[in-house]
């Protein structure tokens, strides 16, 4: 129990120095960017053309920004902390609450894209494993190496052209029923996949050539029996705790998949904000984005822990 | 297939994509001057690889695309690689301090994932491609910095630095003789999945937009002003991509081993 206290404290731990990177990096991007703050929001508060140095001078003093800095940083993390994390400068509407029904959607494809990169990945790299060195093996290395050279938009652009435009399977892009999240799913799961089903391979050819498997065969288990008995748990240790290094791979993945397929989630809402210079939003998807990776890290810990008898008893 | 062979095709690749680069401008056409009564030709006389939508000549693009790239993973992994391996080798021959200063600073910086980072800087920084370098550099430095410091303290705890030490030798020697021949192995296999990343990292970023934008020629952005005409035009599609899988394909054949 205390080395799973210990480590989902370094998870809490890294959910932290999140926010305060997030937080820095946007409130020093207030300051740096060129031309007047109180200007740009009074101007895409009124529109550009009536706003004048009457309105900017009243907004910098309804939001502080003629205080000093320290004070300014102070009131900025203070309002994260309350998670108020104010008013899109591009819709007026509220961060919070257009990052609620994004997350619903991001969740949504990245589990989807995680359950799709589990059934792909590593029952093909246990095949694999089984029996290395033979063809399947070798294939399984050239395909996997060349779709991690390969990025995730160009992967998605491939399924959409194929799936989608030629085949006329699935919906283009957009959101509604399952049909419009298998193609994003599909695209996230090929890049997880290609790496896993490579963890999953090495897993597999390590235990079918440890003792405890020969043994196994020896007293006449056959091959899949004593897989199915001594080997799965054995190989998947590894496989999910490879699952959180993925996670960067996801998580990046989302960004561009979001765009490319026209999903509503915060990968696809950052973009915009970046584009539109809408600092608030910035910071709120930003942040919801690290601190999924942070929360996705800490379930992978936990199935780690839960998989391992040998982690529960340290 | 043996290490070496993996290595000489990766060196081919890339050897490939960078003669596109430097005989593409022989050609001689404009990457940026466009031609509306010429779009989207298939390859013929004139254009050996056709136009794109607006006319422009597909090889001048593709081949200015190339230096692009090529340019960018090289500065940017260089800005990368050189600042997080001197600072590993900082932090294992000081210790104390600093070394734990510098080892918080790496997992502050990894909680965030890379193209997270990357974006964040595009965000407010100034310019179209200073941001990239600036935020690529800014992620990838933790990778050089933890595998140098933590080769280095390995090598160190040796028995032959000790009796290097015992017998006079300097830091310098120590330095030379001993850490370098090691960590300088490791940093090039990194340094060549680095550029792997800048690559696609900056693909991917111009292909949503940020970072590099039309008219530059760089393979992301091409992607997105060709997607509207892959019926009529397939192949100006798939070229940009096909460059990108060599390029990143090549550099990690060459980084010739499985990524840690």
């Amino acid at each position: 129990m205390g080395g799973l206290i210990r480590v989902l404290g370094g998870r809490a731990v890294q959910a932290v120095l999140v926010a305060l990177l997030v937080g820095t990096a946007c409130f020093l991007m207030v300051r740096l960017l060129p031309g007047d703050m109180a200007y740009r929001i009074a101007a895409s508060r009124y529109g550009y053309d009536l706003v004048d140095g009457a309105a900017a001078e009243a907004v910098r003093q309804e939001l502080g920004l003629d205080r000093p800095w320290p004070v300014q940083l102070g009131a900025w993390f203070g309002g994260l902390l309350r998670l108020d994390l104010g008013v899109s400068l591009a819709s007026g509407e509220e961060v919070a609450e257009a990052l609620g029904i994004q997350l619903g959607h991001t969740l949504l494809l990245s589990v989807t894209a995680l359950l799709f990169s589990l059934l792909i990945g590593p029952p093909l790299g246990a095949l694999a494993g089984l029996r290395s060195g033979g063809w399947w093996d070798g294939a399984l290395l050239v395909l996997s190496a060349a779709l991690r050279a390969l990025p995730a938009f160009v992967v998605g652009i491939g399924l959409m052209l194929w799936l989608a435009v030629e085949w006329e399977w699935l919906p283009v892009a957009g959101v509604g029923g399952w049909r419009e999240v298998i193609l994003p799913a599909l695209t996230l799961a090929l890049g997880l996949a290609a790496a896993s089903s490579r963890v999953a391979r090495d897993a597999v050819a390590g235990v079918v050539a440890s003792p405890f498997f020969g043994f196994a065969r020896m007293k006449g288990l056959d091959d899949a029996t004593a897989f199915r008995r001594h080997g799965v748990r054995n190989a998947a240790i590894p496989v999910v705790a490879y699952l959180g290094l993925q996670l960067v791979i996801l998580i990046e993945g989302v960004v561009v998949v979001e765009s490319l397929f026209a999903w509503p989630g915060i990968g696809h809402a950052l973009v915009h904000a970046v584009l539109g210079r809408d600092i608030p939003m910035v910071q709120g998807t930003a942040l919801v984005m690290g601190l999924l990776f942070v929360a996705l890290n800490a379930l992978t810990d936990l199935a780690c822990w839960l998989l391992d008898p040998r982690r529960r008893a340290a | 297939m043996t290490l070496s062979s993996r290595r000489l095709l990766g060196g081919a690749m890339l050897a490939a994509v960078a003669g596109f680069a430097l005989l593409g401008p022989l050609h001689g056409a404009d990457p940026l001057r466009q031609n509306l009564s010429a779009t989207l030709l298939p390859p013929g006389a004139g254009h050996p690889l056709g136009t794109d939508h607006l006319g422009r000549d597909m090889l001048a693009r593709l081949a200015a695309g190339a230096r692009l790239s090529f340019g960018y993973a090289l500065l940017a992994a260089l800005a990368a690689a050189v600042p997080g391996t001197l600072l590993g080798l900082l932090a294992a021959l000081r210790g104390g301090w600093p070394e734990r200063l510098l080892l918080g600073l790496a997992d502050a910086v990894q909680a965030l994932p890379a193209l997270l980072l990357v974006v964040l800087v595009t965000a407010f920084a100034p310019g179209e491609f200073l941001p990239l370098y600036i935020g690529v550099a800014l992620a990838l430095w933790v990778e050089f910095f933890r595998i140098s410091r933590n080769t280095a303290a390995g090598v160190l705890a040796r028995p032959q630095v000790e009796a290097a030490r015992l017998l006079g030798l300097g830091t310098g020697h120590i330095l030379r003789r001993h850490l370098w021949p090691e960590v300088a192995a490791l940093t090039a296999t990194l340094f060549a999945f680095a550029a792997g990343t800048a690559v696609t990292t900056v693909a991917a970023l111009a292909f949503v937009g940020v970072g590099a934008r039309p008219p530059v020629p760089e393979w992301g952005s091409m992607m997105t002003e060709l997607l509207p005409y892959h019926a009529e035009a397939p192949l100006a599609l798939l070229l940009p991509a096909l460059l990108i899988f060599l390029t990143v394909l090549g550099l990690h054949l060459l980084a010739g081993r499985e990524r840690a």
